[in-house]
């Protein structure tokens, strides 16, 4: 039934293209309706394959002459992602309520995105992976460049190579391997099975490991994450963060990881301490946990905070998936799930309940209008938000975090006291903007509390309340009640570092 | 000699040259006093059908070819009847294109040239004889260089045809040139003959001549390609043709040219096979110390070569070139320059077994489609706006949603976007290039090929960012010709479908040309 999700997606999105386009009330309920369902068969899914290992959902062939199939398979880290995906579908539809321009269109491309990434995170077939991937990079340009805000074509554009130069990278891997391999097949599970040479590994993982990781916000590969996210509209900032990022994670993990372990060798010297393409990642991915956390501490504009914190966040998976151990990887894993709620909902309650409010962004300028007066329910939302993001014990990031860092200090003791920092900085770019946005006490001007009292906000909307409320209490139900997610993902992730994808 | 052979083969070449002239006659004779639609529309229709026509005899003939004196002159079947099906089907999408045209008032004689350069891209296709390669490549240059001047009121087409006359003109000369210094060294015309002279001939002390021959050769076939440095006529061209001529240039004659160059890199390799006879061959152990004879380098090790280059000149030139283009027309030249880029690059690497030759045909005849929709696309334009300048696409999506949609879907394929059929060409075309050798070098050739092919996403959305994200200036709805739109959606939906399905036209050229 998962195999739907996909279908269901791409039809909506063909649905809603071909829609006429003055109904844009008809166009958010059929939004709502497929990304409610898919939602659905995601949480479906999840339940009946507790306890389970990898099941084939479909598997067809596809280019018989070259060995390709339409293979869909779920293990549980698909599973989990799938769900992440349904979560954030759901979400994003209820916090874009208020497009007025396009709103079918919007809607399709949205659908479309939905629908690649629900394809990549269930295809065990290197070339189909592939093009599922693909297919998420156009719709992105779309909505950021159609909807967007600051900067919005520059951002899309640059968004859109940044995605294309990393994919590019990831398809001289796939024919490297494809060609090398021999086995006539593209199989996830054949292609690991292949015996690459370790000479081979060395020169294909780090390829392959960068284009993914271009769409994971590696540093230094990162800087189209930040305006992408401050150009895009909530919905696609939501996604962006939520489940776009996770792809180029997920790439890393299943396909770099998964099919060239021989490449993470080290490579019998080393320079500075250096000594392993492990050890370059992980250096970059502690960079990116600081240096994101610390840009995040700088910024003036309300989402480039968010924006640098997803980069600083984002470290944390890269970190996880470096430690090669089950503990580390685990948390990675649970860290693509819990950031890409968390993300979403801080990203929500900036880009949807507060700007499109208050039509602006600038700290400073909303540190005048005491937002916590004005939009309790904002303030409280991202206190909220804000709590999770820092990894306060009972929300999910905790325990992912937690996880990861465990996992690095393993390895080597220092990544994690760096990492640490990070966390600190955290804390401090979290309160710094929650106290800037929201709780600042600086009297406002005459004139200010003149047009306050003139026009209050418009009021929070039941598409707010259920949106926020449906993020919020995922994070915190998984935080409290992390096993439910472990379950699936320890397994897998034992699997995978047994090598072989089964 | 047989005549009736040459008949039986050339029964294609010959239903061409029978519609020709019955569009003529049609036209001229009893027409003459209709309005101008009705004549384009009849003229369009019978070429449509001569080459309905000339599908159905080509599909009744499969057989051993036209063979004079033992040598074969005329190919058939396998991936020459492959390339013969995709000019007349191309060909038939450029007429039916032409239906909404009113650049000329000369219909009839339009058709007719169209016709008669598509049965010497027929003949191209299946020759195997360096004269009859030229005498192919000459009918159909000259078609081509009528085509472009067809609009008579327009001096931007009178200037191209001039441009591009001379200089097809000078690589004829050229290419004779080189095939002289070929016939010189093998005394013969026929290619695997020409293929066995250049070793004898080579080993002979006579590489300085085969070289210079070569690189004539690769001159005037990089001319017909338009691969780097043999170019410039591309751009002036696509832009100041007729729209239906600039789709004919763009298709059916690339088709035809590389086709060619399937059958001189086919024959490279399979030379050997057309003798027939029992051949000894010779071991020499040379013991160490004493010198080793020389290693001679024929046909085999330099042609390759050659492509190779053209190949990434072509590819790096032709998309940095095409970021810079403010016309829509110009920007369809580059890219098809990046494109020769990426075909050649298959070329230089090619395989023993079909692999090749069927990845080439594949990428070539759905390049081929793609770039006909995308004429059709601009013509529409060009014609609602009076430019094709990047600015005249602003506001398309409000203007006409359903062309828009055919842009986007036909140009984001050119980008290799799957699940296009432009995505699975190129993975198709550089597999194959990774399975004829896994080497450093080949392997960064195609790095570089999909790299370049993310730089050519830049200038492909910069025509949809105007179609579907910048405001429109002029929102009046841009109407186009039912036909003229059912052919540009049928393309798309080919373009679409060929995509998702990728073995069915694999499988389609496969039934012809089996893989070994």
């Amino acid at each position: 039934m998962l195999a739907w999700t996909i279908y269901l997606s791409f039809a909506g999105a063909l649905v809603l293209a071909l829609l006429p386009k003055d109904k844009p009330s008809l166009a958010r309920w059929l939004a709502l309706a497929v990304a409610a369902a898919g939602l659905a068969l995601a949480v479906q899914g999840f339940i009946a394959g507790m306890g389970q290992g990898r099941t084939v959902l479909v598997d067809l062939p596809w280019v018989p002459s070259m060995g390709i199939h339409f293979l869909l398979a779920a293990d549980g880290i698909s599973r989990v992602l799938v769900l992440l995906t349904g979560l954030a579908a759901v979400a994003g539809v209820l916090f874009s309520w208020n497009i007025e321009l396009r709103t079918n269109e919007f809607f399709a491309f949205y659908l479309a995105l939905i629908g690649g990434v629900y394809g990549v995170f269930l295809s065990f077939d290197l070339f189909l992976l592939f093009v599922f991937y693909e297919i998420a990079i156009v719709p992105k340009y779309f909505l950021i460049a159609i909807w967007g805000s600051t900067r919005r074509e520059y951002a899309a554009m640059k968004l859109a190579i940044y995605s294309f130069a990393g994919s590019a990278m990831v398809l001289i891997g796939l024919l490297a391997a494809y060609t090398t391999a021999g086995s006539h097949s593209t199989g996830l599970i054949e292609l690991a099975h292949a015996n690459l040479s370790v000479s081979f590994q060395m020169w294909c993982f780090p390829l392959v490991f960068t284009g993914f990781a271009i769409l994971a916000g590696m540093w230094p590969f990162h800087t189209w994450a930040p305006t992408g996210h401050v150009a895009a509209p909530t919905a696609a900032s939501m996604l962006l963060a939520g489940v776009v990022m996770k792809l180029g994670a997920y790439g890393c993990l299943r396909v770099g990881i998964a099919l060239f372990p021989r490449g993470l060798d080290p490579w019998g010297f080393s320079f500075s301490g250096i000594g392993s393409w492990r050890d370059v990642f992980a250096v970059l991915a502690v960079i990116g946990i600081v240096y994101g956390a610390l840009v995040a501490l700088a910024q003036t504009d309300f989402k480039f905070v968010i924006g640098y914190s997803s980069v600083s966040h984002m470290g944390f998976v890269l970190l996880g998936l470096m430690t090669l151990n089950q503990i580390g990887m685990t948390g990675a894993v649970l860290q693509m799930f819990s950031h890409g709620i968390i993300a979403g909902l801080l990203f929500a309650i900036v880009g949807r309940i507060v700007y499109d409010r208050t039509h602006t962004r600038q700290l400073a300028e909303l540190e005048t209008m005491h937002l916590s007066k004005r939009l309790p329910f904002a303030a409280w939302a991202f206190v909220i938000a804000g709590m999770a993001s820092i990894g306060m014990p009972g929300f999910s990031g905790f325990i992912a975090e937690l996880q990861v860092l465990v996992g690095a200090w393993m390895v080597r003791p220092w990544w994690t006291l760096a990492a640490g920092v990070g966390v600190v900085v955290g804390v401090a770019y979290t309160w710094r903007a929650l106290q800037k946005a929201f709780f600042s006490d600086i009297l406002p001007s005459a004139h200010l509390l003149e047009q306050e009292h003139e026009h209050n906000f418009a009021a929070i909307t039941w598409q707010e309340v259920t949106g926020v409320g449906l993020l919020a209490g995922v994070s915190l139900f998984v935080g409290l009640y992390p096993k439910i997610l472990l379950d699936a993902i320890e397994p897998a992730v034992k699997a995978l570092l047994a090598g072989g994808v089964q | 000699m047989n005549y009736a052979d040459l008949f039986r083969v050339t029964l294609p070449e010959t239903a061409l040259e029978i519609a020709a002239l019955l569009v003529l006659i049609v036209d001229l004779g009893f027409l003459r006093k209709v309005a101008l639609k009705v004549r384009v529309a009849v003229a369009a229709l019978l070429g449509v059908a001569g080459c309905g026509a000339a599908l159905w005899t080509l599909q009744a003939s499969y057989g051993a070819g036209y063979s004079f004196d033992g040598d074969l002159v005329l190919a058939q079947g396998g991936y020459v009847a492959v390339a013969q099906a995709g000019i007349l089907v191309l060909t038939a999408l450029t007429l039916l294109l032409l239906i909404d045209s009113n650049f000329t008032r000369h219909a009839g004689e339009f058709v007719a040239v169209v016709l008669m350069a598509a049965s010497g891209g027929l003949l191209v296709a299946s020759a195997q004889d360096l004269l009859v390669i030229f005498i192919g490549l000459e009918l159909l240059s000259l078609g081509l260089y009528i085509l472009t001047a067809f609009a008579k009121q327009s001096g931007k087409s009178a200037e191209a045809a001039i441009k591009y006359y001379l200089f097809g003109g000078m690589s004829a000369s050229l290419l004779l040139f080189g095939f002289s210094y070929l016939y010189g060294m093998s005394g013969s015309t026929s290619l695997p003959k020409v293929i066995l002279g250049t070793y004898l001939s080579a080993s002979n002390g006579g590489t300085p001549l085969l070289l210079i021959a070569l690189v004539m050769i690769a001159a005037g076939l990089g001319f017909k390609v338009a691969a780097v440095p043999f170019h410039l006529w591309a751009p002036d061209t696509y832009e100041g043709a007729p729209a239906p001529a600039a789709a004919f240039i763009a298709s059916v004659s690339k088709v035809a040219s590389f086709a060619l160059l399937i059958s001189i890199s086919t024959v490279t390799l399979h030379f050997l096979d057309s003798f027939h006879t029992t051949g000894f061959v010779t071991f020499t152990v040379i013991p160490a110390g004493v010198p080793r004879p020389p290693i001679v380098f024929g046909f085999r090790s330099t042609w390759p070569l050659i492509l190779a280059v053209l190949s990434v000149a072509s590819m790096v030139l032709g998309n940095f070139a095409a970021l810079a283009q403010t016309s829509v027309r110009r920007l369809l030249a580059y890219s098809a320059i990046a494109h020769a880029g990426y075909i050649l690059l298959g070329l230089a690497f090619y395989s023993w077994s079909n692999r090749s030759a069927n990845a080439v045909l594949y990428y070539i005849l759905t390049y081929g489609l793609t770039t006909i929709g995308a004429f059709g696309v601009v013509s529409v334009v060009e014609r609602a706006t009076g430019s094709d300048r990047l600015d005249s696409f602003l506001g398309l999506h409000k203007r006409n949603p359903l062309l828009a949609a055919v842009l986007g879907v036909l140009f984001l394929s050119l980008a290799g976007i799957p699940p296009l059929v432009g995505f699975w060409a190129k993975f198709n075309l550089f597999a194959a290039v990774l399975g004829v050798s896994a080497g450093p070098i080949p392997f960064a050739l195609v790095a570089l090929a999909v790299a370049m092919s993310a730089v050519s996403l830049y200038y492909y959305l910069q025509v949809l960012k105007r179609a579907y994200v910048m405001p429109a200036i002029d929102e009046t709805p841009i109407k186009a010709h039912p036909v003229t739109m059912a052919v540009l959606v049928a393309i798309a939906a080919a373009v679409v479908v060929l995509g998702c399905f990728p073995a069915l036209l694999q499988g389609w050229i496969e039934s012809f040309y089996p893989i070994l």
